[in-house]
């Protein structure tokens, strides 16, 4: 997003605004210089834009490499494709903490349930990128042992590529900011039209909550 | 490898030390295979070892659909002193497959005799750990025999798109 | 910090520490008769971790901090890449078992195509040998600039990711120009490779090699004598000689414990025994050997490519065996032969002699075998690589007994495994 500020840089206008902004401060404007004022040099949205626009800027992706495709997901860290000029370095390993969860690798059917757990716990508004042929579709291995992210986790962005390049990735994660930032609409849910679905609200009653609490009714997971 | 004639004396030691427990030999692009006795298994492993095949590189199965007996489970033995290799090979039946586990013998064949159980249903006896290994706990079925289907999602085509076939119901 | 004496004296400091006693302190009630610490704790490093090694699950049994039991449990990047390999001619296989080990991937594809041409039974030219041993020495030098950035930044040592990454991308660049693609090249065909270099990779190549040792020895600067990796990987988790042999270990864990087994020197194969190289060993097999052998590694392959580079002949650069090899395409204008040939390559691929070969060579993480089961037609029958991180994996529980749980970390980071080798 591009600010663009009206007027020009000529040293004779920068004084006469410098005086503005100081009478601003004083309180010594009236009404029409004031909006005069104002319009010219404040940047006015609306609060949904403006939370989208920060939003976008500042992914947290997590970290979740699972094959390949995660080590050029490492690569867009490193120094060639970098993505901390756009703000997305820091890759938070807690899921609680992350917004972004991109899918680099093959998604074993024994991994899936997990995935989908990690997805469950990290919080609203939250992006998933399916990276690479295998999290997409099936990728090179159309066998009984993978999994299409698209069953389990709703995706925003797919990138094609086996692994795709760096750039490529970035694209993609350009594309999901573009995204962010253009439609305010948060939760996977609106995204989605996810409309089957049921939140658990605290105020309907701690006993829906203690029956559904992982690991409780169900079975021990591998081990 | 041993060349054809070594491996003939070898697995002529291997029958006067025991009878039944060598079934054949074959010598192939310079790799030498012993066919044993499944019974024997690891009478005949340890014996390679006082030879002086004194690791195991990788134990792993085969099926040989439709030939029977259906399950082989081979095991790569390396000479690091003679710098040789060889190979021993068992074959069980679907119905029957049991075979003497060798980890007791040889650490290094802990995992792969659970992959090879895995994959292809053969139980080793005397395994210190008989479970899984790559498939999910519960999966039923034994994905590397060659009846078991490929499996995977059928390709979803423009053409069927249009009609509304969405391959997420 | 005021000395109260003279010379080396106990500043007021510290002479308050050492007077702070805790005898008063008596143990919580619960756990009256058992003193807390000698309560176990079985603890899951589930598969999703900020360690950057893939999917690997452990079961980590500690009392306090110290690790007593083990279990790892794999599976979760099982991609059925055996059971796909079955199902596709020799040719279409190579990529999908390239993707196996996904940091070693001209290992992958070497050994497989290695095992087809024994059961087939040609000789690969000279030419396309000594190109297999260039990229897969440079696939080396990639997979452990991989290995170092991702462990020092388990161990914390976060810079040490973004050198390594910058020759990664070195390494790329250079596979990019020969082969088209960064990773994942299938470069490697059945007879040799699939392409001759362009004009001009052989002097990048050569600028990448006189760069490599220098920054090797940088990234050693940083961290051979560095007091925090001294201290977390000297006398960390040593596993002697013969407990690795008896559990399979190979590769760079096995050297590291003074043991040369190597083989590219021992059992050599693909013209590894015109080059002159030596192999590191460590001296105790703890973790700072592994590291230190893999950093000398490093220097050796570069020393490796400088003398394939010198002595590549010429010839060409895949067999000339028809029925295995496609013709190259201006011969399909003109022979009718050739025409057949490419289309029966193209559409059914070559038919194996039935049997049964097993091939090994060494990856960067030990012995990588292929084992591949023909039965006459054009797709392989079964198809077993024998992954030296799998089979690696089996000696954590042993290294790591009694040890930290920190010390765990660090072990895991210089074990170097590759999920996708492990699960396949």
């Amino acid at each position: 997003m591009e600010i663009i500020r009206p007027g020009s840089e000529d040293k004779q206008d920068f004084r006469s605004r410098q005086l503005t902004a100081r009478q601003l401060l004083t309180g010594d404007l009236d009404d029409s210089e004031l909006e005069a004022h104002v319009e010219s040099r404040v940047i006015t949205t609306t609060m949904d834009k403006a939370t989208a626009w920060a939003r976008g800027n500042a992914f947290m992706p997590a970290t979740f490499g699972l094959a390949c495709c995660a080590i050029e997901m490492m690569s867009i860290v490193a120094g060639r494709a970098d993505v901390a000029r756009f703000g997305f370095e820091a890759f938070r390993a807690s899921p609680r903490q992350a917004d972004l969860l991109i899918l680099s690798g093959r998604v074993s059917i024994k991994m899936a349930p997990i995935i989908r757990r990690i997805y469950d716990q990290m919080l609203d508004p939250k992006y998933a990128i399916a990276m690479g042929a295998c999290s997409s579709s099936m990728g090179v291995f159309n066998n009984y042992a993978i999994v299409p992210a698209d069953k389990f986790l709703p995706v925003d962005v797919h990138v094609p590529g086996c692994p795709p390049r760096p750039e490529a990735l970035m694209h993609g994660i350009l594309k999901l900011r573009s995204m962010v930032q253009l439609d305010p609409a948060q939760g996977w849910r609106e995204r989605h039209g996810a409309e089957r679905t049921v939140e658990v609200l605290p105020e309907e009653g701690a006993n829906l909550m203690a029956a559904n609490v992982p690991g409780r009714t169900g079975h021990g997971s591998n081990a | 490898m041993p060349d054809a004639t070594g491996l003939e004396l070898l697995a002529g030691e291997l029958r006067d030390a025991e009878d039944e427990s060598v079934l054949g030999t074959l010598h192939f692009r310079g790799q030498a295979t012993i066919l044993a006795d499944p019974r024997h298994v690891r009478a005949v492993l340890a014996r390679l070892r006082g030879k002086g095949y004194r690791h195991l590189m990788s134990v792993h199965g085969v099926d040989y659909y439709p030939e029977e007996p259906r399950l082989g489970v081979l095991y790569e033995l390396l000479d690091r002193s003679r710098l040789d290799r060889v190979r021993v090979k068992v074959r069980v039946p679907t119905d029957a497959a049991v075979v003497e586990s060798v980890t007791p013998d040889w650490p290094t064949a802990d995992h792969q005799e659970r992959e090879v159980y895995d994959m292809f249903g053969v139980v080793f006896e005397g395994h210190p750990d008989p479970r899984r290994i790559l498939m999910p706990e519960d999966y039923e079925g034994f994905p590397q025999r060659r009846d078991f289907p490929i499996g995977g999602e059928p390709v979803l085509f423009t053409k069927d798109a249009a009609i509304g076939a969405d391959y997420t119901q | 910090m005021s000395a109260t004496e003279a010379g080396p004296g106990k500043s007021a400091y510290r002479e308050r520490e050492e007077s702070v006693e805790l005898s008063h302190v008596k143990a919580p009630a619960a756990y009256d008769g058992e003193a807390p610490d000698s309560e176990l704790l079985t603890l899951n490093m589930g598969p999703h971790h900020p360690a950057t090694h893939g999917v690997l699950r452990l079961l980590v049994t500690l009392e306090g901090e110290v690790v007593r039991d083990l279990k790892p449990i794999i599976g979760y990047v099982h991609t059925g890449i055996e059971k796909t390999a079955e199902d596709k001619a020799y040719w279409k296989a190579i990529p999908v078992i390239e993707r196996m080990d996904y940091l070693a991937y001209f290992f992958n594809a070497y050994a497989f195509c290695g095992a087809t041409e024994t059961l087939l039974d040609i000789e690969v030219p000279r030419r396309a040998q000594y190109l297999r041993v260039i990229h897969m020495e440079l696939n080396r030098i990639m997979s452990h600039l991989v290995w170092l950035g991702t462990s020092a930044l388990d161990l914390g040592a976060m810079s040490m990711f973004w050198y390594c990454f910058r020759e990664r991308e070195m390494i790329l660049d250079l596979f990019e120009y020969s082969t088209g693609q960064r990773m994942h090249t299938r470069y490697f065909q059945v007879g040799g490779v699939i392409e001759d270099v362009p004009a001009g990779w052989a002097d990048k190549v050569r600028e990448f090699c006189d760069v490599m040792p220098g920054r090797v020895d940088q990234y050693g600067d940083l961290l051979s004598k560095n007091e925090i990796v001294l201290q977390r990987l000297r006398n960390v988790c040593p596993l002697g000689n013969e407990e690795l042999l008896a559990l399979g270990v190979t590769g760079p864990l096995l050297r590291a414990a003074g043991n040369p087994w190597d083989l590219r020197k021992a059992m050599p194969y693909c013209s590894y025994e015109d080059f002159d190289f030596k192999i590191p060993v460590g001296t105790e097999g703890d973790n700072y050997d592994r590291f230190a052998v893999r950093m000398q590694e490093m220097k050796e392959s570069t020393k490796i490519i400088v003398q394939a580079l010198d002595g590549l002949p010429e010839g060409p650069f895949i067999v000339e065996d028809r029925k295995v090899a496609l013709p190259p395409r201006h011969e399909l204008a003109t022979s009718m032969e050739a025409l057949i040939h490419h289309f029966k390559l193209v559409t059914e691929g070559f038919r194996v002699p039935p049997g049964e070969v097993y091939f090994p060579v060494e990856s960067p993480r030990g012995e990588l075998g292929c084992f591949v089961r023909s039965d006459g037609s054009s797709k392989p029958a079964r198809v077993h690589m024998r992954d030296p991180s799998f089979v690696n994996l089996q000696a954590t529980n042993a290294m790591v007994k009694d040890s930290y749980i920190a010390d765990l970390i660090a072990t895991l980071a210089m074990m170097d495994p590759v999920l996708g080798g492990i699960d396949r």
